[in-house]
């Protein structure tokens, strides 16, 4: 059988993938803002803001979830060098998101901000799911990753709750038009499928670690 | 015709100015055979108005009305707002999906059936909702239940001229509204899902007093003009004490009733939405706050436009309907 993809990823190609991903990730949240920034974004810039902002990351840390079982499909292993910076921007939409939330939604109402992440369950989940996206992101360097050693990887396995939870902030954040969160639910339980085994792993480390506690 | 009735204050004046502005520019827009500055930025139907096809834009006719003698010293939501950002969801879930889906839509010919538990049932014609009883201008505060609100200088007549043409008998305790059946034209009916798992045609209720009640209004135009189809066209409902899912849109029946009726957004969630809907800052949605609210007001992204929630949506007057009854129970 022909190889499909005869066509390898070589080191060269990557600038011109990142530069894709670049523009591809800053181009609409650029454009999007000047649009909210202009008035020019439907009758509700700020819910409009909110809804692409939120449904960005949500997509681009899905995305950064797929590079690795893309690769291994493709047989592109270099293509988890853009692993990174997918999840830097999904990230970045993150920051955008909680940003326009704050700054356009609430303007600067902290108290209200205390009282609603206390009270409202799919705005703390969505925060916790944020939290955890801010501690990767700060340590996504090289350096941290030296300086974590071991403790890195079972830090960035935190990014298969992160998932769960933003799906689940989606979900409860509808008022009634459920399918498209349960699309993007079932990708995201397809994607950590793929990972049941690495998953179970971590699962039975835990277990272990508490009941060590325990004894 | 709009006419502005001259203000004794001269700051009011000023705040009702941007209106007027925005007035100019619309009809600059409209001669140039644009659907409307937003819809240029709109996916779908942009690229169709771009093209220079705008035909396919629905078709609004200027009222005869009395003013509303009252104006609201509050400045008003620019009506390109009020007919872009819309829940009504036989068009869709998407805030701008009925200005997209809509502008096909039939209301002439239309008919509106009062009946149930009166003497006079009739029936009224697309020519009648604007003939059988003088129009006057009311400009309401309208509270969406997502916690945004708009001001919007309505068209209509009260409900309480209607109900009593039909001469109601002592039973009738409720009144109950239906929104059209028409899947052909409604997408949202013709797919549970487009239609946000509503069980159509949407249907919504209320308290025969509060019906009656001067405030409520049966709207058929707003700004002057006939009402676009994603705002209710040909006619709707205006409870402005209520959250806006009570105010009904494209009524084709309204029937007096001795029970209390179903109503859409209760029947598909009773803990998040009940038969009341009140307006009330202190019994918040259980998923966000009802303290405070958004007004759309076309100002800036940085504009303070957070207020407090007033309760009863600052209609103190209907207070007296609620006597005696636990609100947070009955929310």
């Amino acid at each position: 059988m022909p190889n499909t993809f005869a066509l390898k990823l070589k080191p060269n190609h990557l600038f011109w993938v990142k530069l894709i991903i670049h523009i591809a990730a800053l181009a609409p949240l650029c454009l999007t803002f000047c649009q909210a920034f202009t008035d020019n974004l439907g009758g509700d810039p700020v819910t409009a803001l909110l809804h692409f902002t939120g449904l960005g990351a949500f997509k681009l840390l899905l995305l950064s979830l797929l590079v690795t079982p893309l690769a291994r499909v493709l047989k592109q292993g270099l293509l988890i060098r853009v692993r990174r910076l997918i999840g830097l921007y999904s990230f970045t939409y993150a920051f955008a998101h909680f940003a326009s939330y704050i700054l356009f939604d609430l303007q600067l109402d902290w108290s209200l901000l205390l009282s609603e992440i206390i009270k409202r369950p799919y705005i703390t989940v969505g925060l916790i799911a944020w939290l955890i996206l801010l501690a990767l992101t700060l340590t996504s360097t090289k350096k941290a990753q030296r300086y974590l050693g071991k403790k890195w990887q079972s830090l960035h396995n935190w990014v298969y709750l992160a998932v769960m939870l933003v799906s689940v902030h989606f979900l409860w954040s509808v008022k009634s038009a459920i399918l498209e969160p349960l699309i993007y639910m079932l990708i995201t339980l397809l994607l950590l499928l793929y990972r049941r085994d690495k998953l179970k792993r971590i699962f039975k480390k835990r277990l272990n670690n508490t009941q060590k506690i325990q004894k | 015709m709009l006419i502005k009735v001259p203000k004794t204050s001269a700051a009011k004046e000023n705040q009702i100015t941007d209106e007027s502005v925005y007035h100019r520019r619309r009809d600059i827009i409209k001669s140039m055979g644009f659907v409307g500055a937003s819809s240029l930025l709109s996916s779908t139907s942009a690229q169709a108005s771009f093209f220079g096809n705008d035909d396919k834009s629905f078709k609004t006719q200027a009222l005869d009305y009395a003013p509303d003698a009252k104006q609201v010293s509050t400045k008003l939501t620019p009506e390109e707002k009020i007919i872009t950002h819309n829940n009504f969801y036989e068009f869709g879930t998407g805030k701008s999906d009925p200005v997209e889906n809509a502008q096909q839509f039939k209301v002439n010919p239309w008919r509106l059936s009062v009946e149930g538990l009166a003497e006079n049932p009739f029936s009224l014609d697309y020519d009648d909702l604007f003939k059988q009883f003088p129009l006057e201008e009311r400009i309401y505060r309208l509270r969406c239940v997502e916690a945004w609100s708009m001001v919007v200088p309505w068209i209509g007549f009260s409900l309480a001229a209607l109900i009593k043409k039909a001469k109601p008998l002592s039973s009738a305790k409720y009144v109950a509204f239906e929104t059209l059946y028409d899947p052909k034209q409604m997408p949202g009916q013709k797919n549970r899902f487009a239609g946000g798992g509503i069980d159509y045609p949407y249907v919504e209720g209320l308290r025969i007093d509060e019906a009656v009640h001067p405030l409520t209004l049966l709207s058929v135009g707003l700004y002057g003009k006939t009402l676009p189809p994603q705002n209710g066209a040909p006619i709707r409902l205006v409870v402005p004490w209520k959250y806006g899912f009570k105010s009904i849109k494209s009524i084709t029946r309204i029937r007096l009733t001795d029970k209390r009726p179903p109503t859409s957004w209760n029947r598909l969630a009773p803990n998040e939405y009940g038969f009341y809907a009140n307006v009330n800052p202190s019994v918040d949605h259980p998923r966000w706050s009802q303290a405070s609210e958004r007004r759309i007001s076309g100002a800036s992204l940085f504009s303070r436009n957070r207020i407090d929630t007033q309760m009863f949506n600052g209609y103190e007057e209907v207070a007296p309907l609620y006597d005696g009854m636990n609100l947070r129970k009955n929310f």
